[in-house]
């Protein structure tokens, strides 16, 4: 959204760093072309990887939405993702279909965070950012235990969204799953991004987020577009949750766990406030890491979330503003 | 007759530090006021005071409305735009953006206020989709204006608009807004560190120094006035 202006920037100042970005993200791209077409199994873990990576930068998109709106790192917004999917198997428990449920969960998401922002965050948002990170620690905790309260720990199943269909398409088998998964992600994220790029209300939060003194002076209500920033990023963890939940083929409390890892990496590696950064760093992450796991002997599956630690890690130390985030400039 | 703005013993703070130990001042409706004085005399915190951007006591009355409780958002919407020091532009968005966020408070179509803003800012119509912090300074304290009238505000409050520009856009600049408070009607508070070009603008003035009123008038009167000559107008 504001990427291709703050690349901009970046051209004034002289930097080439987008346009080297772009090249390395064209170059990888066609590596990975020319690697499936050589190998079914490398295009098929490729196409897993996309969709299992569209999931973590959805998650991302999240994360960076509520960084930008109120520069919190929201730690519990895998299990705020885990728990509105828990809401959705109650909703089909409950006899609504599953696009139905879906549909529900979404707005239910939305409500929830934007309540859960005025309630316990802003209250602590005034004193001091930190604070408001810890509160989200332990609404991590908080969360965890009421859904382990409601729904047990035991492994709940719900109906596939969309069927055990696989196609064939020159030797390469790709399930209809992860077709789906990565469709219904980047339908969200462009509706997403449509909402911010071209309404009043997207305007509004923007500005709030940007500069929101300079917003209430021409009348924004920042406090409440804030709070609805939260809810945006509730909606698109229910989102995350919800198609995270089939490529694991069942429901737990930990769902959410090690894709909230993968999606800080994806998040850290885009750049904590470019939302397109955290779609492709999702989509990087994903696919990487199923590759690495497939063709570098010495990491294991079980060495998937270190793995992910190493890339937040290297990137914070080599380029901590990631591919595409903003570096901020300071007049002195 | 009523003044449009009224403040009354207005006392502000940051923290702890008084910057304005009651203030009084009125802005009859369709004039243009200046407000002069010192760095730190409180001028920005006067406007401050008034958009609700600073805690406040004491009376403030906009259109015969309390607006001593109003934060910054309800006071805009009450039609009081405020241009900022720094312009308050949102660099990272584009002029159209910029414009639009202007009138945000208003419904419906802003079609007619673009129009009427782009008569006086003819330049911005093409340059709409321009990432506005690529704009010069000039062109960006312009675009603040501009922001500011798409709101269609009833009082432009407007915080050192000169500072940081060539003297020939501030010249531009001032044109405008003379232009805009005979044509247009528009009330405007201003604090201007050039008291040439203010009092040459305002119909009337303030002197603050150490946030009180030392000194108020019109702008004939301030401008005869030999403090005033000696202190900010040098001669």
């Amino acid at each position: 959204m504001v990427t291709a202006a703050t690349s901009r920037l970046e051209g004034l100042r002289g930097g080439a760093g987008f346009p080297l970005v772009s090249l390395v993200l064209v170059a990888c791209a066609a590596g990975l072309l020319v690697g499936s077409l050589r190998s079914a199994t490398f295009a098929q873990l490729t196409v897993q990887g996309l969709a299992l990576g569209a999931v973590y930068g959805i998650l991302a998109l999240a994360l960076v939405l509520v960084y930008r709106a109120t520069r919190v790192i929201n730690f519990a917004q895998g299990e705020l993702a885990m728990a509105t999917t828990y809401i959705a198997y109650q909703l089909i428990q409950w006899g609504l279909s599953y696009w139905e449920a879906f549909v529900a969960t979404l707005a239910i998401a939305l409500v929830l965070g934007t309540v859960l922002e005025l309630t316990l965050i802003r209250p602590v948002l005034h004193r001091s950012g930190i604070a408001a990170v810890i509160v989200t620690v332990g609404l991590f905790v908080l969360i965890d235990g009421i859904v382990n309260w409601i729904w047990g720990g035991d492994f709940k199943s719900m109906p596939s969204p969309f069927g055990t269909k696989i196609y064939h398409v020159g030797g390469v088998s790709i399930a209809r799953l992860y077709v789906g998964m990565f469709v219904v992600v980047v339908v969200s994220a462009l509706l997403v991004w449509v909402l911010f790029r071209f309404t009043k209300l997207g305007l509004g939060m923007r500005a709030a987020a940007l500069r929101p003194a300079e917003a209430a002076l021409v009348g924004v209500r920042v406090d409440w577009m804030l709070a609805v920033g939260w809810g945006l990023a509730a909606l698109l963890g229910a989102v995350a949750g919800l198609m995270a939940e089939p490529s694991q083929f069942f429901l737990q409390p930990t769902l959410m766990q090690p894709i909230l890892v993968y999606a800080f990496a994806a998040a850290v590696l885009g750049g904590l406030d470019s939302p397109a950064g955290a779609l492709i760093g999702g989509l990087a992450i994903g696919v990487s890491l199923n590759l690495v796991v497939q063709y570098v002997p010495a990491i294991s599956s079980e060495l998937q979330e270190p793995f992910a630690f190493a890339v937040i890690i290297a990137v914070l130390l080599l380029k901590p503003s990631g591919l595409f985030g903003h570096q901020e400039v300071r007049r002195v | 007759m009523t003044a449009l703005l009224e403040l009354q013993d207005v006392e502000a703070r940051y923290g702890p530090v008084h910057v304005l130990h009651g203030i009084s001042l009125a802005v009859e409706e369709g004039s243009v006021v200046a407000v002069l004085g010192p760095n730190g005399a409180g001028k920005t915190t006067t406007l401050r005071a008034v958009s609700g951007t600073v805690r406040r006591a004491g009376r403030i009355r906009f259109a015969g409305r309390p607006l001593d409780r109003l934060g910054p958002a309800a006071v805009a919407r009450l039609g009081v735009a405020h241009v900022p020091e720094g312009r308050g532009t949102f660099s990272e968005l584009t002029v159209w953006e910029n414009l639009r966020l202007g009138a945000y408070t208003r419904r419906g179509s802003i079609q007619p206020e673009l129009e009427r803003v782009f008569t006086y800012f003819p330049w911005l119509s093409d340059r709409r989709r321009q990432q506005a912090g690529t704009l010069s300074g000039g062109e960006q304290q312009m675009l603040a204006l501009a922001r500011a009238f798409v709101l269609r505000p009833r009082l432009l409050l407007l915080d050192e608009p000169s500072l940081g520009l060539a003297p020939v856009l501030v010249a531009e600049l001032f044109r405008i807004v003379r232009e805009l408070n005979e044509k247009e009607g528009l009330t405007v508070l201003l604090v201007e560190q050039n008291a040439h070009l203010a009092l040459q603008a305002a119909v009337a003035g303030y002197v603050l120094e150490a946030g009180r009123v030392v000194l108020s008038g019109s702008s004939d009167e301030l401008r005869a006035d030999d403090s005033v000559r000696r202190s900010y107008l040098g001669y």
